[in-house]
């Protein structure tokens, strides 16, 4: 053993208590699905962790309508103050099954133990924690003095954060007033599953919260269902296209967070050390599954050598291997298909003249893995710069001038994050100010908190969830009346 | 002997210039008892795309500048449009089959929503942005950024509103920093056009806004899937194939505001309907 050798050091599985096969959650309680079950499989092992129900359409009918009753008969009636109790006993349940959720979390999304228990989990809890406030005190929210929930809201989540992302969801929906129908991305089911369990313990009114299992069929029966006030969608930008479409000319209030190929700026007065690490975190944290990834590194040209070198060494020395290992730094793809899409994009990079490099890793037998991988000699109209690749791939370009940067970062339909890494405050602001993007990390990268807004420009999608802003995309101001312009 | 009157050539706005349609296109506008008062210019859709053209050009100055300048240039608008108070009065007692009173009374409307407006563009960012206390050590501050380039449809089919609706649209959407190009009540452009010259000889730079006179119908689908195009406001489109239009617009991910009955009132969301929440992050530490 070198010192850069670990011993083993697994989580153990043993705090989990899976059942073989878990049903539908509508209503507050678990029954069958009318479509056939699909196996969830650990993307690190290939096995089986459990069975789950595919919704039908009229499964998706029956749990809107058991969301409407909640919504007409509990939840619209119930003080902003109740509600919010039931938020914070929410928050307080996932604190206390913090660790058994994070095992669940790692296995089923195969992102490393040392992610789900630092950050995935401990930010659910702060989600709840934060919206839960908010649930009495939603005329101080900026939309009048007397703002209006929408009614029963339809929420669709992927897979790179699925237990986040449903608290993203749930919490300032739930907050404003709304009862939900929300389907977890088919290949990460699990620890939404658990979370119907903590309804239960947190003894929430049946059909406020309704869990419905299946893949993009039952996503898509749920956005065209006619009795739904809020369609709130995290995913792929051509899937926001269609719902986009299909809800157009429809009083449906929509929120969409997309895709991404966010910039990360280092200007040559940067702290190195400091940028190489934010880096790291901004392509190779969650496997690089992170929409507001910064895909391309734009460096400045005189550092780029001392840069990419760095990066390089620094890549070398991260761990590839068992998700539920606390020292592993790269966990698996979290899909088959996943892996394929990132290998195509990668060998296309290669085919149009990149320079690509892979870290020497080792990689194991079985699941789904990709080595952190640094193209260098990228030009803008490459692919690998354009298109998002959703994995752990990065993009390198340069620049000279702030200008240039500004109008390298701003040269993509989307829009949803960047990085700039200098010591001088007045360039980060004046950068700030122009680049085209809705979070903006100087001198750190893929942060997230309950009271930030996120949310892109252009076709990244609309809306901001996070903070007061994200309470508003669950609420209608006090002067809205139905046909009214917002 | 009685002087003939000069008649004035009613031609687009795009990037602070006046060409007629290339199409060579024109449309004859009437009086409501249908004698001639003009030949407007029928946009055709290389127009709408000069004009996206221009707005685009436009957008990166026009949202650069201070929020006070932003105010005062809009200001301007109205004290220029006071100047010309009497024409926009005959014009409208002309075409729009109004009386004296509420011609009268649409013209100082329209004044007074540039003055609102105004004395707003330094301000909203104070009401809709705002600080984040996030668990950690960061500066964490979240504002308001235009949306880019906005198509806006004025309101079409009332009579008498014809320059309050394009005001009450457009002004609005330049507050905050946004570049438009806007359709003119298709009926009855002769206001809007002669809004064009208000603008053209106040403080607003060229391109910022460019106004086009045509059938709505025919400029719409163009712009709705134009992909340099950010956002629609449909205010005026109920008559018209606005679904479509939404649904076109949903390929390039446009902010898209549905149709409205009546003129648009005044009020905060008319702004931030095409404003991004832009959060930045920043470390703080003491070395």
């Amino acid at each position: 053993m070198t010192f850069l050798d670990y011993a083993p050091a697994p989580e153990s599985t043993s705090i989990l208590n899976l059942k073989p096969s878990y049903g539908l959650f509508i209503g507050g309680e678990f029954v069958d699905g009318g479509g056939s079950s699909f196996a969830s499989i650990s993307p690190s092992t290939e096995k089986t962790i459990t069975t789950v129900a595919e919704a039908t359409e009229a499964d998706v009918d029956r749990a809107v309508k058991a969301a409407r009753v909640a919504y007409d008969t509990t939840w619209s009636k119930m003080s902003g103050s109740e509600r919010g109790k039931y938020l914070f006993r929410i928050a307080r349940i996932v604190q206390e099954r913090t660790r058994e959720l994070a095992v669940a979390e790692s296995m089923d999304n195969g992102k490393p133990i040392r992610e789900t228990r630092d950050v995935d989990i401990p930010l659910v809890a702060a989600w709840f924690f934060y919206y839960a406030g908010w649930a009495d005190k939603l005329e101080y929210a900026g939309l009048g003095p007397n703002p209006q929930s929408l009614g029963v809201a339809a929420q669709i989540v992927p897979w790179n954060f699925p237990l986040l992302m449903l608290a993203w969801k749930i919490a300032p929906a739930l907050a404003a007033g709304n009862t939900v129908v929300l389907k977890p991305a088919e290949t990460t089911p699990l620890t939404a599953l658990l979370f119907a369990e903590i309804c239960q313990q947190a003894q929430l009114p049946a059909g406020v919260v309704n869990i419905i299992t299946g893949a993009g069929a039952t996503g898509a029966a749920m956005v065209a269902h006619p009795d739904i006030n809020k369609l709130a969608f995290t995913g792929s930008t051509p899937v926001g296209r269609q719902i986009a479409s299909t809800l157009a000319g429809t009083n449906t209030k929509v929120t969409l967070e997309l895709g991404g190929k966010g910039a990360n700026i280092i200007f040559d007065d940067a702290a190195i050390d400091q940028a190489i690490e934010g880096i790291i975190s901004g392509i190779f944290f969650n496997q690089g599954h992170v929409c507001c990834a910064g895909s391309r590194l734009l460096v400045q040209e005189n550092i780029h050598d001392d840069v990419v070198n760095r990066l390089q060494n620094r890549l070398a020395t991260l761990r590839l291997g068992d998700p539920l290992d606390k020292n592993t730094d790269i966990g698996a793809v979290n899909s088959k298909a996943q892996l394929q899409r990132i290998t195509e994009l990668v060998n296309v990079g290669e085919g149009e003249g990149a320079t690509r490099w892979s870290s020497p890793c080792a990689i194991p037998e079985k699941g789904f893995w990709f080595a952190p991988t640094v193209f260098t000699d990228v030009h803008t109209s490459h692919r690998i710069a354009r298109e998002e690749i959703f994995g752990p791939v990065l993009s390198v370009l340069t620049f000279r001038t702030p200008e240039e940067a500004i109008a390298k970062a701003n040269n993509s339909p989307y829009g949803l994050s960047a990085g700039i890494w200098t010591e001088k405050a007045s360039r980060m602001l004046a950068v700030a100010d122009k680049l085209r993007a809705g979070v903006i990390w100087a001198n750190t990268f893929n942060k997230f908190d309950p009271a930030s807004p996120f949310g892109g420009y252009q076709e990244s999608g609309y809306g901001r969830e996070g903070g007061r802003h994200g309470l508003a995309a669950y609420l209608n101001s006090s002067d809205w009346k139905a046909g009214s312009r917002s | 002997m009685t002087r003939l009157s000069v008649a004035k050539t009613y031609k687009l706005y795009i990037g602070g210039k006046f060409p007629r349609s290339e199409s060579g296109h024109t449309y004859e506008v009437t009086t409501p008892q249908g004698a001639f008062l003009a030949n407007a210019s029928l946009a055709s859709r290389k127009d709408a795309r000069d004009a996206v053209v221009a707005a685009r050009s436009a957008f990166p100055g026009y949202a650069g500048l201070t929020s006070y300048n932003r105010g005062q240039i809009l200001y301007r608008i109205a004290e220029v449009l006071e100047g010309r108070r009497d024409q926009f009065v005959q014009e409208i007692l002309e075409s729009e089959g109004v009386g004296a009173g509420p011609a009268g009374k649409q013209v100082d409307e329209a004044i007074d929503v540039w003055v609102w407006y105004a004395g707003f563009a330094d301000k909203y960012a104070q009401i809709v942005g705002n600080g984040n206390p996030v668990s950690g050590p960061y500066f964490n501050l979240s504002t308001p950024d235009p949306t880019g380039v906005v198509v806006a449809v004025s309101p079409q089919g009332l009579t008498g509103t014809s320059l309050l609706g394009i005001s009450a649209v457009l002004a609005p959407i330049i507050t905050s920093g946004n570049t438009a190009v806007v359709l003119s009540h298709f009926s009855q452009p002769r206001s809007a056009i002669s809004f064009a010259e208000v603008l053209a000889t106040s403080d607003v730079p060229s391109g910022v806004v460019n106004i086009l006179t045509g059938d709505p119908a025919v400029i719409m689908p163009w712009m709705a899937s134009h992909a340099d195009v950010n956002a629609l406001d449909l205010a005026g489109g109920s008559d018209g194939d606005w679904v479509a239009w939404q649904q076109a617009a949903a390929e390039t991910l446009k902010r898209v505001v549905p149709p409205t009955t009546g003129i648009p009132g005044r009020s905060l969301d008319a702004i931030t309907a095409f404003v991004e929440t832009k959060t930045v992050w920043h470390t703080k530490a003491l070395g």
